[in-house]
């Protein structure tokens, strides 16, 4: 269904984005991760033909951005950033203009209108003005006319911004309730959102793809690179310089005491674990070895590593 | 067509929506009518003395309605034109683009030639209600003498024209920038030169000179004022016209590419 390869794009002097490549079958849900000025927004802008790629391709619904990008502007439904609208304009009044110009049929405007306010929770806001909106309705507006021709793909920049908990859980499950057919792509800082709704996650960072897969491989290709919190008895000098004498060990940090024994964090290198050498030490060396626990990483966790350490690109 | 439509009565509808519309009526409005007022007034004066001193008629000729009144009228309304039309115009793309509904515009299924086409008929409605707020003055002089109609025809064909030309130039000044200041002082100075272009013509050599005239706007708006609807005029208006609706459309066409 989205199908881009070697998108690059420059700014100027300045870097958009740089070589990024991946795939999406339809009905797929897909999440964008990355810092302030990774890419997400200038990867979504070239795919919503609002702006070209310096070089690559991308293809929407089988149509090229660039050479086709009249037929691709018909099949999505785009949430900007920013969520411009025209203030002052009414709510109804706004999206049936957007119905219009989106090709829905002139019969089906009235009642596509009223479904799509109802969707996103904006029908008692009928009589206002889209300038009198508080933030959070004009990201519904906004949502809601990314519905209104019932899009094949939606692109969503950052679509729970500015919600309060109770909209947040609303759009969520608003936006799991669009997927099935419908191709998705979003993106988030929350990273919780993005594990929970989609498929596949995308890590960008400083314009490059850092990492493609499910949010549940991250964390199980991370997790090679195993973590393993160890309570041991003994002096904590000595406890620490013999873990780290232990083949495999990236990593030993104290993390607090409980009671005569303290606690450890154990890093190992990738692919590597070494719990059974902890314990063998511990046991050399008479130390009681309370408890041996590997660490779960979280996407948080996962995110940080990926855009923080040089050498983890998956 | 459709995309079209829905441009057009969006524009319009927020014309009205803003006090746009209103001021730049009012304003037209007020300044035609203070003009019309006074030399009608004048013109009424005058023709009664003549009748008690022919004296009068001598030195300004037979008292034509059309000449005395209709065509300065006219004259004014373009000059008055001038300035209106670049505060209709400003708004049409820069404004979209300052607060980045140009974003979702040009990614919504609509060719740039739709938009740009709905935003010029905006512009030509509101131009269309500011001549019909003229067209009174139009009656009055009807009800209190006996003007030659086919001149207040051309008359009006000719400010018709020379309105659309006015609006494209605006709209493409407002399609190469975001600032609305800047895009009405753009328009605003380019349409200066181009109506007073040909005042200079009679000062240049022959050839220069005819060419000055050529690109003048107040040159081409003379016959029209006279009563005569003379092809070339309106060649020259239209091409105008077609000329900066095209160049809007590479405009945006270009801030694609650049994004
Ligand atoms: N119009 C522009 N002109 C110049 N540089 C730009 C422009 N838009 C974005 N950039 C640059 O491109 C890079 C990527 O920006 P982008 O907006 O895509 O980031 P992002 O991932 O969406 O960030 P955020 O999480 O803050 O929204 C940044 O370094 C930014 O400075
Ligand atoms: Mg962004």
């Amino acid at each position: 269904m989205i199908e881009v390869k070697h998108l690059t794009k420059v700014y100027g002097e300045a870097r958009g984005i740089e070589d990024i490549n991946f795939t999406m079958e339809r009905g797929e849900i897909m999440g964008f991760l990355g810092p302030n000025g990774a890419g997400k927004t200038t990867t979504m802008r070239i795919l919503t033909c609002f702006m070209p790629a310096t070089s690559g391709t991308a293809k929407v619904a089988g149509y090229d951005v660039f050479e086709d990008s009249l037929n691709v502007r018909r099949r999505i439904g785009y949430l900007p950033e920013t969520v411009p609208l025209y203030t002052d304009m009414q709510v109804p009044a706004y999206l049936k203009y957007v119905a219009g110009l989106k090709d829905v049929p002139w019969k089906k405007i009235k009642s596509r209108v009223g479904r799509v306010m109802e969707q996103v929770g904006l029908s008692h806001m009928a009589h206002k003005y889209i300038g009198e909106l508080s933030k959070g309705y004009r990201q519904r507006v906004g949502l809601g006319q990314a519905l209104i021709n019932d899009p094949e793909v939606l692109i969503l920049d950052e679509p729970t911004i500015g919600l309060d908990p109770q909209q947040i859980i609303e759009i969520r499950s608003l936006i799991k309730g669009l997927s099935g057919d419908r191709t998705i792509i979003l993106s988030s800082h929350v990273l919780p959102e993005v594990s929970m709704l989609c498929g596949r996650v995308i890590i960008i960072d400083e314009g490059k793809l850092k990492a493609i897969d499910t949010p549940e491989n991250l964390v199980a290709k991370l997790q090679a690179s195993d973590s393993v919190k160890a309570r041991i008895s003994g002096p904590a000098d000595s406890v620490i310089s013999a873990l780290k004498g232990i083949e495999g060990v990236k990593k030993v940090e104290s993390s607090g005491a409980v009671g005569s024994s303290g606690e450890y964090v154990v890093e190992f290198v990738r692919g590597f674990n070494g719990s059974h050498l902890l314990a063998r030490v511990a046991v050399e060396r008479k130390w009681d070895l309370y408890e041996l626990t590997p660490i779960k990483m979280s996407l948080e966790d996962i995110f940080i590593h990926i855009v923080t350490d040089e050498d983890s690109s998956l | 067509m459709r995309n079209f439509f829905f441009i057009f009565a969006k524009e319009t509808k927020s014309y009205f929506n803003s006090p746009v519309a209103f001021v730049v009526l009012t304003i037209f409005s007020a300044l035609t009518g203070y003009y019309f007022y006074n030399i009608f007034a004048s013109f009424s004066t005058l023709s009664f003395q003549a009748q008690t001193n022919p004296a009068l008629i001598n030195q300004y000729g037979a008292f034509n309605v059309t000449e005395f009144v209709i065509r300065p009228f006219f004259g004014i309304v373009s000059v008055v034109m001038l300035i209106i039309m670049p505060m209709l115009t400003m708004r049409s793309f820069a404004e979209e683009k300052k607060t980045g509904t140009m974003e979702l515009l040009l990614t919504f299924p609509v060719r740039d030639s739709e938009a740009i086409l709905g935003k010029f008929a905006g512009c030509m409605g509101i131009f269309a209600i500011m001549l019909g707020l003229s067209f009174p003055a139009m009656l009055l002089v009807e009800y209190f003498g006996d003007p030659e109609w086919a001149v207040i025809a051309t008359g009006y064909i000719g400010l018709i024209m020379m309105g659309a030309a006015f609006i494209s130039l605006g709209i493409f000044m407002s399609s190469i920038t975001e600032n609305q200041i800047i895009a009405a002082v753009l328009s605003f100075a380019s349409l200066m030169i181009l109506y007073m272009v040909g005042y200079t013509a009679g000062l240049a050599g022959e050839m220069v000179g005819r060419v000055l005239e050529y690109i003048s706007f107040s040159f081409h708006y003379e016959k029209f004022a006279r009563g005569v609807v003379d092809t070339s005029d309106v060649v020259y208006y239209l091409l105008f016209t077609i000329m900066f609706l095209f160049l809007s459309m590479r405009s945006l066409e270009s801030k694609r590419w650049r994004g």
